[in-house]
């Protein structure tokens, strides 16, 4: 069994109250870091730590948390994203569900790392039944006295509000979900200035996931120096993993970063292998905006080396041979599979949450969704395929925020990757399109 | 203050002065396309994706290039930056793929479209399109949509540039438009049907780049190179009445604030100014508006006398004979 960080009281019946949360040692790290450390010193562990953003970006939290500015009498902001919606991705409201005094935790530690008197939880509009559970503990929090004025006696305030939002994809980008939080229409704000300058409010904010935040106790309690012993290389702690599709055991794990992939699909602790016995086809290892990988190499890099479940190696030698860690949502598909539908199914989702407020998004987007909607069906051209790759190459990297990236990258990784199975759908339309018609690697083995 | 040097032409500018402003202050082909962007408007720009610019070197401090296209509306320059346009192949590729983009949804109806000779999609598509598009889906449309006494919404035509958005929020007191819905669904609205009737709101209708807002005026009336545009002011209680008329012989046909070459107002003007005052008399002429020769607007405007030589028909001498005689 890995080292368990996050999870480790997370089936105690009732840890969800704040009686049983302190009885396993809830809210130290606030009584620690309130009453013997500076703000400063906090940061520091964090950084020390090496403890990366667990949104999906994977940013230095230390770094991102001292780029904030301290202009005198302006205040600061922090702000939970926990506006998950990226298909593949559960495994913050999972936690928030199960432990909410965790998260609430982490945000006092961190908004007094912070400077920061007012935080925020901005969590997704439909997840109402979180924002109770969340509601309440911050309510037994205030009643304890540790939220609001002086809190525990050390002197520090703070105030701490739950956000629901319109329940838009793209308010889970830091800028539009600044935007959607302050009342307005959740549209990305061109960057600079970063909200470390200009936020909330127009004032100095950080932005950061569930699960980062509810690090923070632990690192705070055992120091950022023991964190960083954890895991491997640059990849340090332990990560959430939502793993889903076609694997004998779904959920939420709890992983040390460095875990062989191999392992984390077929051993028994995780996934528990492939559904049924099946043939491992293909993987999306963090969450549906990221490369899609083949089988081949998912389980190894491209130097033959075995792939763990690190930022590193999942990134290794880019697109080409790589993916990205992401949010850690792992998307398991069997032979069974049509990489196309898949692809077709993701392109639709961005297609319908890009905001539209640049052009290469608001109207790629949909572009692609319609031509690999039309090779799903059987009217695809043979053209269709390098049309597809260019409208990606035109999304990628020139549009405001990174929705246009998550749109074109499944896209362009399924065609480099699964290119074969494209033209098997453009020259055997009657094949692809007969119910369950799925791309066996030769033209004549369809399964129906 | 920062040097910055644009396609190999170098310009000294105020720290704090966009990639773009900087360009502009050049001149000629360095100055990057803007559709979103509009000077008079804070917050504009940063939308559309055609002024995308590589830079080469972020700045003397720290050369290393930019590792994505930046947008050079809201990009501030560094000093010692190094900025390509239309010298860099990158650049060229993505602005090619933005106008074919922006004219996925564009009807191409500017024989019958009111801003033709005007547009900035138009003169965009001409300088960096291509001849045919690769989209054979079903397009995007909407029906006309009167917002108001004064002004039609065309939105088939709307590349949702916000220009609008941000002119009735910025220079008008009652904001009642704005952009509903999502992505390629989304459009220009007003809010539980609406009507834009504040005595600015004709403005919408200058700043937008294309032909989504149109002046109900001047609709169909005529085309914009036929008419003669003129500097014209009045003593006006609510505006500058500074203002550009378009006639027709002695018949005013519209009147427009006066814009600069990158078709940006130099002032709002009044709905007063706009719609009421059509007649010759209600205005001081100061003169022609110099239009750039460039544009198509100059068709038909000669600023050499037209010189009347005689006609001397070729014609037989029996033909000749049954003419009427002068």
């Amino acid at each position: 069994m890995g080292l368990k960080i996050l999870t480790e009281h997370i089936n105690v019946p009732g840890i969800e109250t704040l009686e049983v949360y302190r009885k396993h040692g809830g809210y130290k790290s606030v009584e620690k870091a309130l009453k013997t450390m500076s703000p400063e010193e906090v940061v520091e562990e964090v950084k020390t730590s090496g403890l990366r953003g667990r949104g999906g970006a994977g940013f230095p939290t230390g770094m991102k948390w001292s780029f904030l500015a301290k202009p005198e009498g302006v205040p600061r902001y922090l702000v939970c994203n926990a506006d998950e919606s990226e298909p593949g991705t559960f495994k913050d409201r999972w936690f928030m569900e199960k432990n909410p005094h965790a998260l609430i935790e982490g945000m006092i530690t961190s908004s007094y790392a912070l400077g920061a008197n007012t935080s925020y939880i901005y969590i997704r509009g439909e997840l109402l039944f979180v924002l109770r559970i969340l509601e309440k503990a911050i309510a037994e929090a205030y009643a304890a006295g540790l939220l609001g004025k002086n809190i525990l006696g050390s002197g520090y305030d703070l105030d701490l509000h739950v956000a629901p939002g319109g329940g838009a994809y793209i308010c889970g980008e830091e800028t539009a979900l600044l935007e959607s939080l302050e009342g307005k229409r959740g549209n990305p704000r061109n960057k600079p200035p970063f909200p470390a300058v200009k936020g909330l409010f127009q004032s100095p904010t950080v932005v950061n996931n569930v699960e980062t935040i509810s690090s923070v106790p632990w690192i705070v309690n055992n120091t950022g120096a023991e964190y960083a012993k954890i895991g491997i290389g640059r990849s340090t702690g332990t990560k959430l993993i939502s793993a889903s599709g076609n694997i004998n055991k779904p959920g939420v794990y709890e992983i040390e970063l460095g875990v062989p992939v191999e392992e984390f699909i077929y051993s028994d602790e995780y996934c528990g292998g492939i559904w049924k016995g099946k043939q491992l086809k293909a993987v999306v290892p963090g969450g549906s905006s990221v490369p899609i990988l083949p089988a081949e190499l998912i389980l190894k890099t491209a130097a033959g080396e075995q792939r763990l479940m690190s930022y590193e190696s999942l990134s290794d030698g880019g697109f080409v041979s790589g993916s990205m860690l992401g949010s850690g949502a792992f998307i398991v598909f069997d032979e069974d599979q049509c990489i196309v539908r898949n692809t077709w199914n993701y392109a639709r989702f961005y297609h319908h949450e890009s905001c539209g407020q640049c052009s290469p998004c608001r109207e790629g987007t949909g572009w692609m969704e319609k031509v690999l909607h039309r090779i799903e069906y059987g009217h695809g051209h043979q053209q269709d395929i390098d049309l597809l790759v260019s409208v990606a190459k035109q999304i990628e990297g020139n549009t405001i925020c990174p929705l246009g990236d998550a749109a074109a990258w499944p896209v362009a990784a399924a065609i480099r990757h699964f290119r074969h199975e494209f033209e098997w759908h453009i020259n055997h339309p009657k094949e692809a399109t007969a119910p369950g018609a799925v791309y066996r690697g030769q033209l004549d083995a369809v399964t129906a | 203050m920062a040097k910055v040097t644009i396609d190999g032409i170098e310009i000294e500018v105020e720290d704090g002065t966009t990639i773009l402003q900087a360009a502009r202050k050049i001149g000629g082909s360095v100055v990057p396309p803007a559709m979103c962007y509009y000077g008079p408007l804070k917050g504009s720009g940063g939308k559309c994706r055609v002024c995308l610019v590589k830079v080469t070197q972020g700045s003397a401090k720290d050369t290393r290039p930019m590792p994505k296209l930046v947008a050079s509306c809201i990009t501030q320059v560094q000093d010692g930056m190094v900025v390509e346009n239309t010298t860099n192949e990158e650049v060229l590729n993505a602005r090619k793929g933005i106008v074919e983009m922006l004219l996925i949804n564009h009807p191409l109806d500017c024989p019958i479209c009111d801003q033709a000779g005007e547009c900035s999609l138009q003169d965009l598509s001409y300088e960096h399109g291509v001849s045919a598009t690769r989209y054979e889906e079903e397009r995007r449309s909407f029906n006309k949509v009167d917002l108001g006494p004064y002004i039609q919404l065309h939105m088939t035509r709307c590349i949702l540039c916000y220009r609008c958005v941000y002119t009735a929020d910025q220079i008008t007191p009652e904001r009642v438009h704005g952009v509903l819905g999502r992505g390629d669904a989304a459009e220009i609205g007003t809010y539980i049907e609406n009507v834009i009737d504040n005595d600015f709101s004709g403005n919408v209708i200058d700043v937008c780049p294309v032909g989504a807002l149109t002046d109900k005026t001047w609709r169909f009336k005529n085309r914009v190179w036929f008419t003669k545009p003129m500097d014209a002011h009045r003593d006006c209680p609510t505006c500058s009445g500074k203002v550009t008329l378009w006639a027709r012989g002695e018949e005013v046909l519209r009147v427009t604030a006066r814009k600069d070459q990158y078709n940006e107002v130099e002032e709002f003007i009044c709905n007063t100014c706009r719609f009421d005052k059509k007649e010759m008399n209600d205005w001081t002429i100061e003169g022609p508006r110099h239009i750039d020769r460039q544009s198509v607007i100059s068709a038909n405007h000669y600023e050499l006398p037209v010189i009347n030589v005689p006609i001397v028909p070729n014609l037989p001498t029996s033909t000749k004979k049954n003419l009427p005689q002068h």
